[in-house]
Protein backbone atom coordinates (compact mmCIF):
# COMPACT_ATOMS: atom_id res chain seq x y z
CA UNK A 1 0.00 0.00 0.00
CA UNK A 2 2.78 2.43 0.86
CA UNK A 3 4.49 1.53 -2.41
CA UNK A 4 1.31 2.49 -4.19
CA UNK A 5 0.99 5.91 -2.59
CA UNK A 6 4.71 6.41 -2.99
CA UNK A 7 4.59 5.90 -6.73
CA UNK A 8 1.40 7.96 -6.92
CA UNK A 9 3.36 10.81 -5.36
CA UNK A 10 6.07 10.33 -7.89
CA UNK A 11 3.63 11.07 -10.67
CA UNK A 12 3.16 14.57 -9.25
CA UNK A 13 6.86 15.39 -9.50
CA UNK A 14 7.81 14.18 -12.91
CA UNK A 15 11.36 15.46 -12.85
CA UNK A 16 12.21 13.27 -9.85
CA UNK A 17 10.34 10.37 -11.23
CA UNK A 18 13.17 8.15 -12.37
CA UNK A 19 14.90 8.45 -9.01
CA UNK A 20 11.73 7.65 -7.07
CA UNK A 21 11.23 4.53 -9.19
CA UNK A 22 14.75 3.49 -8.29
CA UNK A 23 14.08 4.08 -4.60
CA UNK A 24 10.92 1.99 -4.82
CA UNK A 25 12.86 -0.83 -6.46
CA UNK A 26 15.55 -0.62 -3.78
CA UNK A 27 12.91 -0.61 -1.03
CA UNK A 28 11.31 -3.67 -2.55
CA UNK A 29 14.71 -5.36 -2.72
CA UNK A 30 15.15 -4.70 1.01
CA UNK A 31 11.75 -6.30 1.63
CA UNK A 32 12.91 -9.34 -0.36
CA UNK A 33 16.01 -9.57 1.82
CA UNK A 34 13.83 -9.71 4.94
CA UNK A 35 11.71 -12.35 3.21
CA UNK A 36 14.94 -14.21 2.58
CA UNK A 37 15.61 -14.22 6.34
CA UNK A 38 12.13 -15.62 6.92
CA UNK A 39 12.84 -18.44 4.47
CA UNK A 40 16.25 -18.99 6.07
CA UNK A 41 14.71 -19.58 9.48
CA UNK A 42 12.21 -22.05 8.00
CA UNK A 43 15.08 -23.80 6.21
CA UNK A 44 16.92 -24.00 9.53
CA UNK A 45 13.79 -25.48 11.11
CA UNK A 46 13.57 -28.06 8.34
CA UNK A 47 17.25 -28.95 8.67
CA UNK A 48 16.79 -29.48 12.40
CA UNK A 49 13.58 -31.52 12.12
CA UNK A 50 13.91 -33.56 8.95
CA UNK A 51 15.18 -36.69 10.68
CA UNK A 52 12.29 -36.77 13.17
CA UNK A 53 9.90 -38.92 11.18
CA UNK A 54 8.12 -40.41 14.23
CA UNK A 55 8.21 -43.86 12.65
CA UNK A 56 6.51 -42.53 9.51
CA UNK A 57 7.80 -41.90 6.02
CA UNK A 58 11.06 -40.09 5.31
CA UNK A 59 11.93 -37.98 2.28
CA UNK A 60 13.39 -41.04 0.65
CA UNK A 61 9.97 -42.73 0.60
CA UNK A 62 7.79 -39.90 -0.65
CA UNK A 63 9.85 -37.67 -2.98
CA UNK A 64 9.55 -38.34 -6.70
CA UNK A 65 12.44 -36.61 -8.37
CA UNK A 66 11.11 -36.78 -11.95
CA UNK A 67 7.99 -34.97 -10.77
CA UNK A 68 10.10 -32.34 -8.99
CA UNK A 69 12.26 -31.98 -12.11
CA UNK A 70 9.17 -31.05 -14.17
CA UNK A 71 8.07 -28.53 -11.49
CA UNK A 72 11.56 -27.05 -11.54
CA UNK A 73 11.52 -26.82 -15.33
CA UNK A 74 8.18 -24.95 -15.21
CA UNK A 75 9.56 -22.45 -12.74
CA UNK A 76 12.84 -21.94 -14.63
CA UNK A 77 10.93 -21.41 -17.89
CA UNK A 78 8.67 -18.89 -16.16
CA UNK A 79 11.77 -17.00 -15.05
CA UNK A 80 13.10 -16.48 -18.54
CA UNK A 81 9.66 -15.67 -19.98
CA UNK A 82 9.24 -12.99 -17.29
CA UNK A 83 12.63 -11.66 -18.36
CA UNK A 84 11.33 -11.39 -21.92
CA UNK A 85 8.20 -9.62 -20.62
CA UNK A 86 10.46 -7.04 -18.93
CA UNK A 87 12.50 -6.55 -22.10
CA UNK A 88 9.29 -6.02 -24.10
CA UNK A 89 8.01 -3.63 -21.41
CA UNK A 90 11.15 -1.49 -21.59
CA UNK A 91 10.65 -1.32 -25.36
CA UNK A 92 7.07 -0.10 -24.66
CA UNK A 93 5.72 -3.12 -26.54
CA UNK A 94 2.32 -3.65 -24.88
CA UNK A 95 1.21 -6.77 -26.75
CA UNK A 96 4.64 -8.38 -26.34
CA UNK A 97 4.64 -7.67 -22.61
CA UNK A 98 1.13 -9.10 -22.20
CA UNK A 99 1.96 -12.18 -24.27
CA UNK A 100 5.05 -13.00 -22.20
CA UNK A 101 3.19 -12.29 -18.95
CA UNK A 102 0.45 -14.72 -19.97
CA UNK A 103 3.05 -17.42 -20.77
CA UNK A 104 4.81 -16.73 -17.45
CA UNK A 105 1.48 -16.96 -15.65
CA UNK A 106 0.75 -20.34 -17.27
CA UNK A 107 4.13 -21.78 -16.24
CA UNK A 108 3.63 -20.44 -12.71
CA UNK A 109 0.14 -21.94 -12.59
CA UNK A 110 1.50 -25.31 -13.79
CA UNK A 111 4.04 -25.21 -10.96
CA UNK A 112 1.41 -24.42 -8.33
CA UNK A 113 -1.01 -26.98 -9.75
CA UNK A 114 1.66 -29.68 -9.53
CA UNK A 115 2.54 -28.67 -5.99
CA UNK A 116 -1.08 -28.77 -4.84
CA UNK A 117 -1.42 -32.18 -6.47
CA UNK A 118 1.69 -33.40 -4.61
CA UNK A 119 0.35 -32.08 -1.28
CA UNK A 120 -3.05 -33.62 -1.97
CA UNK A 121 -1.48 -37.03 -2.64
CA UNK A 122 0.60 -36.88 0.53
CA UNK A 123 -2.34 -35.90 2.71
CA UNK A 124 -4.60 -38.52 1.07
CA UNK A 125 -2.02 -41.18 1.93
CA UNK A 126 -2.01 -40.12 5.56
CA UNK A 127 1.27 -38.23 5.26
CA UNK A 128 -0.12 -34.81 6.08
CA UNK A 129 1.64 -32.12 8.13
CA UNK A 130 0.24 -33.64 11.34
CA UNK A 131 2.02 -36.99 10.81
CA UNK A 132 5.52 -36.09 12.00
CA UNK A 133 7.88 -33.20 12.67
CA UNK A 134 9.56 -33.92 9.35
CA UNK A 135 6.28 -33.56 7.45
CA UNK A 136 5.28 -30.42 9.41
CA UNK A 137 8.57 -28.80 8.46
CA UNK A 138 8.26 -30.03 4.87
CA UNK A 139 4.74 -28.62 4.42
CA UNK A 140 5.71 -25.35 6.13
CA UNK A 141 8.76 -24.78 3.94
CA UNK A 142 7.44 -25.93 0.57
CA UNK A 143 3.99 -24.50 1.33
CA UNK A 144 5.45 -21.10 2.20
CA UNK A 145 7.25 -21.01 -1.14
CA UNK A 146 4.02 -22.10 -2.84
CA UNK A 147 2.06 -19.31 -1.14
CA UNK A 148 4.63 -16.80 -2.33
CA UNK A 149 4.29 -18.09 -5.90
CA UNK A 150 0.50 -17.88 -5.59
CA UNK A 151 0.78 -14.27 -4.39
CA UNK A 152 3.08 -13.62 -7.36
CA UNK A 153 0.47 -15.05 -9.74
CA UNK A 154 -2.28 -12.83 -8.30
CA UNK A 155 0.03 -9.83 -8.57
CA UNK A 156 0.87 -10.82 -12.15
CA UNK A 157 -2.82 -11.00 -13.09
CA UNK A 158 -3.31 -7.50 -11.64
CA UNK A 159 -0.29 -6.21 -13.56
CA UNK A 160 -1.73 -7.60 -16.80
CA UNK A 161 -4.93 -5.64 -16.19
CA UNK A 162 -2.88 -2.53 -15.40
CA UNK A 163 -0.86 -2.89 -18.61
CA UNK A 164 -4.08 -3.30 -20.60
CA UNK A 165 -5.72 -0.27 -18.95
CA UNK A 166 -2.82 2.14 -18.60
CA UNK A 167 -0.15 0.97 -21.00
CA UNK A 168 3.52 1.03 -20.02
CA UNK A 169 4.15 4.26 -18.16
CA UNK A 170 6.98 4.73 -15.68
CA UNK A 171 4.84 3.76 -12.70
CA UNK A 172 3.74 0.54 -14.36
CA UNK A 173 7.35 -0.22 -15.30
CA UNK A 174 8.44 0.26 -11.69
CA UNK A 175 5.74 -2.15 -10.51
CA UNK A 176 6.66 -4.67 -13.19
CA UNK A 177 10.26 -4.28 -12.03
CA UNK A 178 9.28 -5.11 -8.43
CA UNK A 179 7.34 -8.17 -9.57
CA UNK A 180 10.34 -9.18 -11.68
CA UNK A 181 12.58 -9.16 -8.61
CA UNK A 182 9.94 -11.04 -6.61
CA UNK A 183 9.56 -13.70 -9.29
CA UNK A 184 13.29 -14.27 -9.83
CA UNK A 185 13.81 -14.25 -6.06
CA UNK A 186 11.27 -17.09 -5.70
CA UNK A 187 13.26 -19.01 -8.27
CA UNK A 188 16.38 -18.63 -6.14
CA UNK A 189 14.43 -19.90 -3.12
CA UNK A 190 13.21 -22.86 -5.19
CA UNK A 191 16.84 -23.77 -6.01
CA UNK A 192 17.44 -24.04 -2.26
CA UNK A 193 14.21 -26.03 -1.81
CA UNK A 194 14.91 -28.65 -4.44
CA UNK A 195 18.51 -28.95 -3.30
CA UNK A 196 17.97 -29.11 0.44
CA UNK A 197 14.59 -30.85 0.59
CA UNK A 198 14.24 -33.05 -2.48
CA UNK A 199 17.77 -33.89 -3.66
CA UNK A 200 19.35 -34.14 -0.20
CA UNK A 201 16.27 -36.05 0.97
CA UNK A 202 16.75 -38.76 -1.62
CA UNK A 203 20.56 -39.09 -1.60
CA UNK B 1 33.46 -12.09 -18.53
CA UNK B 2 32.92 -9.87 -21.54
CA UNK B 3 29.25 -10.10 -20.71
CA UNK B 4 29.96 -8.36 -17.42
CA UNK B 5 31.36 -5.41 -19.34
CA UNK B 6 28.25 -5.46 -21.53
CA UNK B 7 26.03 -5.36 -18.54
CA UNK B 8 27.95 -2.47 -17.02
CA UNK B 9 27.64 -0.58 -20.27
CA UNK B 10 23.94 -1.35 -20.21
CA UNK B 11 23.37 1.34 -17.65
CA UNK B 12 19.66 0.87 -16.91
CA UNK B 13 20.32 -2.56 -15.44
CA UNK B 14 17.53 -4.65 -16.91
CA UNK B 15 19.66 -6.98 -18.99
CA UNK B 16 19.29 -8.08 -22.58
CA UNK B 17 17.73 -11.07 -24.31
CA UNK B 18 21.23 -12.49 -24.66
CA UNK B 19 22.01 -12.25 -20.94
CA UNK B 20 18.64 -13.81 -20.05
CA UNK B 21 19.30 -16.67 -22.48
CA UNK B 22 22.81 -17.24 -21.10
CA UNK B 23 21.38 -17.31 -17.58
CA UNK B 24 18.63 -19.69 -18.63
CA UNK B 25 20.94 -22.16 -20.38
CA UNK B 26 23.36 -22.10 -17.44
CA UNK B 27 20.56 -22.69 -14.93
CA UNK B 28 19.16 -25.60 -16.97
CA UNK B 29 22.61 -27.21 -17.01
CA UNK B 30 23.16 -26.50 -13.31
CA UNK B 31 19.77 -28.04 -12.49
CA UNK B 32 20.18 -31.07 -14.75
CA UNK B 33 23.58 -32.10 -13.33
CA UNK B 34 22.49 -32.54 -9.67
CA UNK B 35 19.19 -34.22 -10.65
CA UNK B 36 21.11 -36.59 -12.92
CA UNK B 37 23.67 -37.34 -10.20
CA UNK B 38 21.03 -38.11 -7.58
CA UNK B 39 18.70 -40.07 -9.87
CA UNK B 40 21.34 -42.29 -11.52
CA UNK B 41 23.58 -42.88 -8.45
CA UNK B 42 26.71 -42.46 -10.57
CA UNK B 43 28.77 -41.11 -7.69
CA UNK B 44 29.36 -42.08 -4.09
CA UNK B 45 27.09 -40.50 -1.48
CA UNK B 46 29.50 -37.86 -0.13
CA UNK B 47 30.57 -36.91 -3.65
CA UNK B 48 26.92 -36.49 -4.67
CA UNK B 49 26.23 -34.24 -1.67
CA UNK B 50 29.22 -32.04 -2.48
CA UNK B 51 28.24 -31.88 -6.16
CA UNK B 52 24.62 -30.99 -5.37
CA UNK B 53 25.61 -28.22 -2.95
CA UNK B 54 28.23 -26.75 -5.28
CA UNK B 55 25.78 -26.75 -8.21
CA UNK B 56 23.13 -25.01 -6.07
CA UNK B 57 25.56 -22.29 -4.97
CA UNK B 58 26.73 -21.71 -8.55
CA UNK B 59 23.14 -21.63 -9.79
CA UNK B 60 22.16 -19.08 -7.15
CA UNK B 61 25.03 -16.87 -8.29
CA UNK B 62 23.93 -17.31 -11.93
CA UNK B 63 20.38 -16.28 -11.04
CA UNK B 64 21.56 -13.27 -9.04
CA UNK B 65 23.74 -12.12 -11.90
CA UNK B 66 21.63 -12.83 -14.98
CA UNK B 67 18.04 -12.56 -13.68
CA UNK B 68 18.29 -10.20 -10.70
CA UNK B 69 21.14 -8.19 -12.26
CA UNK B 70 23.07 -7.95 -9.03
CA UNK B 71 26.48 -6.39 -9.54
CA UNK B 72 28.96 -3.97 -8.05
CA UNK B 73 28.56 -1.18 -10.57
CA UNK B 74 27.60 2.13 -8.92
CA UNK B 75 24.08 1.47 -10.20
CA UNK B 76 23.52 -1.83 -8.42
CA UNK B 77 25.88 -1.50 -5.48
CA UNK B 78 23.28 -0.89 -2.75
CA UNK B 79 21.36 -4.00 -3.75
CA UNK B 80 24.49 -6.12 -3.75
CA UNK B 81 25.58 -4.83 -0.33
CA UNK B 82 22.09 -5.44 1.10
CA UNK B 83 22.26 -8.96 -0.30
CA UNK B 84 25.68 -9.69 1.18
CA UNK B 85 24.52 -8.40 4.56
CA UNK B 86 21.48 -10.71 4.39
CA UNK B 87 23.68 -13.61 3.31
CA UNK B 88 25.85 -13.11 6.41
CA UNK B 89 22.78 -13.06 8.67
CA UNK B 90 21.40 -16.15 6.94
CA UNK B 91 24.73 -17.91 7.40
CA UNK B 92 24.56 -17.10 11.11
CA UNK B 93 20.91 -18.07 11.57
CA UNK B 94 21.03 -21.32 9.60
CA UNK B 95 24.60 -22.36 10.35
CA UNK B 96 24.53 -21.71 14.08
CA UNK B 97 21.03 -23.16 14.56
CA UNK B 98 22.07 -26.39 12.91
CA UNK B 99 25.33 -26.48 14.84
CA UNK B 100 23.64 -25.91 18.21
CA UNK B 101 20.79 -28.34 17.66
CA UNK B 102 23.00 -31.11 16.29
CA UNK B 103 25.39 -30.72 19.22
CA UNK B 104 22.44 -30.83 21.58
CA UNK B 105 21.18 -33.96 19.84
CA UNK B 106 24.58 -35.58 20.19
CA UNK B 107 24.67 -34.78 23.92
CA UNK B 108 21.18 -36.17 24.44
CA UNK B 109 22.01 -39.57 22.90
CA UNK B 110 21.75 -41.73 25.98
CA UNK B 111 20.99 -44.96 24.18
Amino acid sequence: MSTLSHTMDAGAHDEHHHDTGKVTLFGFWLYLMTDCLLFASVFATYAVLYMNTAGGVSGHDIFELDYVAVETAALLLSSITYGFAMLAAHKKNVSGTLGWLVITFIFGAVFIGMEINEFHHLIAQGNGPDRSAFLSAFFALVGMHGLHVTAGLIWMAIMMLEVIKRGLGNRTLTRLGCLSMFWHFLDVIWICVFTVVYLMGVI
Amino acid sequence: MSDMANQAAHDDGHGSAKSYLIGFVLSIILTAIPFWAVMTHQLSKPATVVLVVVMAVVQIIVHLKYFLHLDFTPHGKENAIAFIFSAVIIGLVVGLSIWIIYSANALMMYM
